[in-house]
């Protein structure tokens, strides 16, 4: 791919990432879809629209979200200082809050009043129940059969704010399939339905408008920086499933080319087991969900089941800006077993008092891994995308224990 | 060098517009209920009327499709039906019959994970006429550049939802038939209101060269008959698909192909254009 010299001029108008994202979808979805990118483009550059999201993001959601400097891991570790951009501090405990109170903003301005939603972990699906019980909108929320058994505490949640939570029994009962069978509901209830995708996958303009509504978490981490320690980390770090909280992060950092950015997959029992999630590290260019990615499929080009400990980071595909990010070499994407997710997730725990996120387990072992190799000045930027309240009955069960 | 491929779909037109038939088109999933019975089920579908054959090529997610054809993927992925497999069916089928169409309908990632020229070389090798790439459209056509280029038909859907500029640039783009999806939709879901679609069909069958079929909850014979009405040609795939879901065997596929077929036959013949 030829130099790149301005990483804030993509998508292009088709909601292209170099060769990566488009609109690859059937000919029922392409009016409802050209339909939101036209009320989401005149929205973007409306001031009460941006005025409304911010006061919302500050009074609602809790924003800003500190820079918290882990000074005893970083000890511990003893290389570079990790510093931990606190998502999980969030209204409903993640970042998906951002982009969900966004779109019921835009699902609002079109008229909409029946929202709809699909949720592997159930965090995008508890942040979207949250919103329409806020702004009164009726929420259906589609998930796999197999993951509501996984996540009976997030299902519970989903309900009372409200929700109604149907499962998929198609396919491998899990997100992938939960995005597809929503994806089929809106085709046939577009009038009155507007679909919150939670990642920043799918067709244009979900990548587009799913990664604005989370950049403030770089553009905050930015001027905190800058305030706090006076310059720019070297380093930034999130896990990436869909990647939106990696996007989140990295989005205003792309055009600072002495920042470092290192996306962590989910390698699950390691990328040789053929059991993982790891798009980007062990995947190909193909198509899925409505854009041109990298996915897992085999050679019949059939998506391949994956793997992780961690729910939210269960997915063959990944957005297309990732796959342009790779390809042109802007950021790095490796793979974190869910081993050196664990151990990750207990460190914290030990050394600073906070309880990630499975998912945000993989950036912190991430930060780990690279803190290791660089000197004591030197400033990682890890995005801690969510809390773990959610996953301790899974850490307790994987560990041998009953609650 | 022109294969026949375009030219067959173009032939059958030709014919049923002389004898003023209705064109009829089953879809079923290739590979399904079971592999051994595509081939047999091919013939019998033409022995029971059909005029051109939609072949269903599964993938692991068809988001674009209802449940029963979804689940026909899943049955015949479980027997790792790939292209490999489905051009030879065209091909064991093309040595018997050389005059049906036969027309591939699909998601791209396998098509593409395959090597879109190089399925495009080997589909017309087989036999293939015409290809349907549920998640391409037009703005994206350059992908399938290699198929057109190859000689394939490359059909188009048109939704009720489509604007009217996108529906000149598809009437513009079409080869073979414009395949109208006849209401906003997935396959096999919603009650078909004939009257509601009347009118459209009518317009493009006026601006457009090829054909205008008309499929997506089609279900039965007195649901063929009223699109019978006004369509070049009718689709039926879902409930086809459903009714052979059972079958065990080849045989058994075959004759609930023909029983299934027969009376759609009947009730789009008696509709006189």
């Amino acid at each position: 791919m030829s130099r790149i010299d301005d990483y804030h001029a993509w998508p292009d108008a088709h909601g292209r990432f170099g060769p990566y994202g488009g609109t690859y979808v059937a000919e029922t979805l392409v009016a409802p879809l050209e339909e939101l990118k036209a009320a989401y483009l005149r929205l973007r550059d409306d001031p009460a629209f941006q005025q409304e999201f911010a006061d919302d993001l500050k009074h609602y959601v809790g924003r800003p979200s500190p820079i918290y400097h882990a000074r005893r891991l970083s000890e511990k570790i003893g290389g570079a200082q990790i510093l931990l951009k606190r998502e999980d501090l969030n209204h409903t405990g993640a970042h998906k809050i951002n982009n969900t109170v966004g779109q019921a903003l835009v699902a609002r301005a079109m008229g909409k009043r029946r929202i709809i939603a699909e949720t592997g972990a159930g965090q995008h699906g508890v942040a979207t129940a949250t919103v329409c019980a806020r702004f009164g909108m009726q929420c259906v929320v589609y998930m796999g059969a197999v993951d509501i058994e996984r996540q009976k505490i997030n299902v519970y949640r989903m309900k009372l704010l409200g929700a109604e939570v149907i499962p998929v029994t198609s396919g491998s009962q899990t997100l992938k399939d939960a995005l597809s069978e929503a994806l089929r509901d809106w085709v046939s209830n577009v009038a009155d339905t507007f679909y919150i995708i939670g990642t920043v996958a799918g067709p244009h303009p979900y990548p587009m408008m799913v990664r604005d509504f989370n950049a403030v978490v770089g553009r905050e981490a930015r001027a905190q920086m800058l305030e706090q320690f006076g310059r720019l980390p070297d380093v930034l770090t999130a896990c990436v499933g869909g990647g939106s909280n990696a996007l989140g992060l990295f989005h205003a950092f792309l055009n600072d080319r002495d920042v470092r950015i290192v996306g962590a997959e989910a390698a699950g029992e390691g990328i040789a087991s053929g059991h993982h999630a790891a798009s980007l590290a062990a995947g190909r260019p193909g198509v899925l969900h409505g854009n041109r990615t990298y996915v897992l499929c085999d050679d019949d080009g059939q998506i391949t089941e994956t793997h992780s400990v961690s729910a939210g980071l269960d997915y063959p595909g990944v957005g297309p800006e990732h796959a342009f990010l790779k390809d042109s070499g802007r950021a790095e994407y490796v793979g974190v077993t869910d081993d050196e997710a664990l151990a990750a997730f207990h460190l914290l725990c030990e050394s600073e008092g906070i309880l990630p996120a499975l998912e945000s387990s993989h950036a912190v072992a991430q930060a780990i891994n690279l803190a290791r190799g660089l000197s004591k000045d030197k400033l990682i930027l890890c995005n801690l995308s969510g809390r773990g309240d959610k996953d301790v009955h899974t850490i307790a069960k994987r560990e041998g224990l009953e609650l | 060098m022109i294969p026949a491929a375009m030219n067959r779909i173009a032939t059958r037109f030709g014919q049923l517009r002389a004898t003023r038939r209705t064109a009829l088109i089953p879809f079923i999933t290739a590979g399904d209920p079971i592999p051994d019975a595509t081939v047999a089920v091919m013939h019998a579908l033409v022995e029971g009327g059909a005029d051109i054959i939609e072949l269903g090529m599964p993938f692991s997610d068809p988001m674009a499709d209802g449940p029963v054809i979804q689940h026909a993927d899943e049955r015949a992925l479980r027997h790792k039906v790939g292209i490999a497999d489905i051009l030879g069916w065209v091909r064991e089928f093309r040595a018997r019959d050389d005059d049906t169409p036969v027309v591939l309908m699909g998601y791209l990632n396998p098509i593409e994970i395959h090597g879109i020229e190089l399925f495009a070389h080997e589909a017309v090798a087989a036999g293939v006429d015409g290809v349907l790439v549920v998640d391409c459209p037009i703005e994206e056509d350059d992908t399938l550049q290699p198929l057109r280029d190859a000689g394939l038909a490359r059909i188009l859907l048109v939704a009720p939802t489509t604007s009217s500029a996108r529906l000149a640039r598809a009437i513009e783009m079409a080869e073979g038939y414009l395949y109208y999806v006849s209401f906003a939709g997935i396959t096999g879901a919603a009650k078909l209101s004939a009257d509601a679609i009347r009118a459209r069909v009518a317009e493009m069958r006026q601006r457009a060269q090829v054909p205008i079929a008309v499929g997506f909850g089609i279900k039965d014979a007195a649901s063929a008959e009223a699109v019978a009405e006004f369509a070049d040609a009718v689709v039926i795939g879902s409930a086809l698909v459903d009714a052979l879901s059972s079958a065990t065997t080849a045989g058994e596929a075959c004759r609930q192909a023909r029983a299934f077929l027969a009376p759609v036959r009947a009730a789009v013949d008696s509709i006189q254009r």
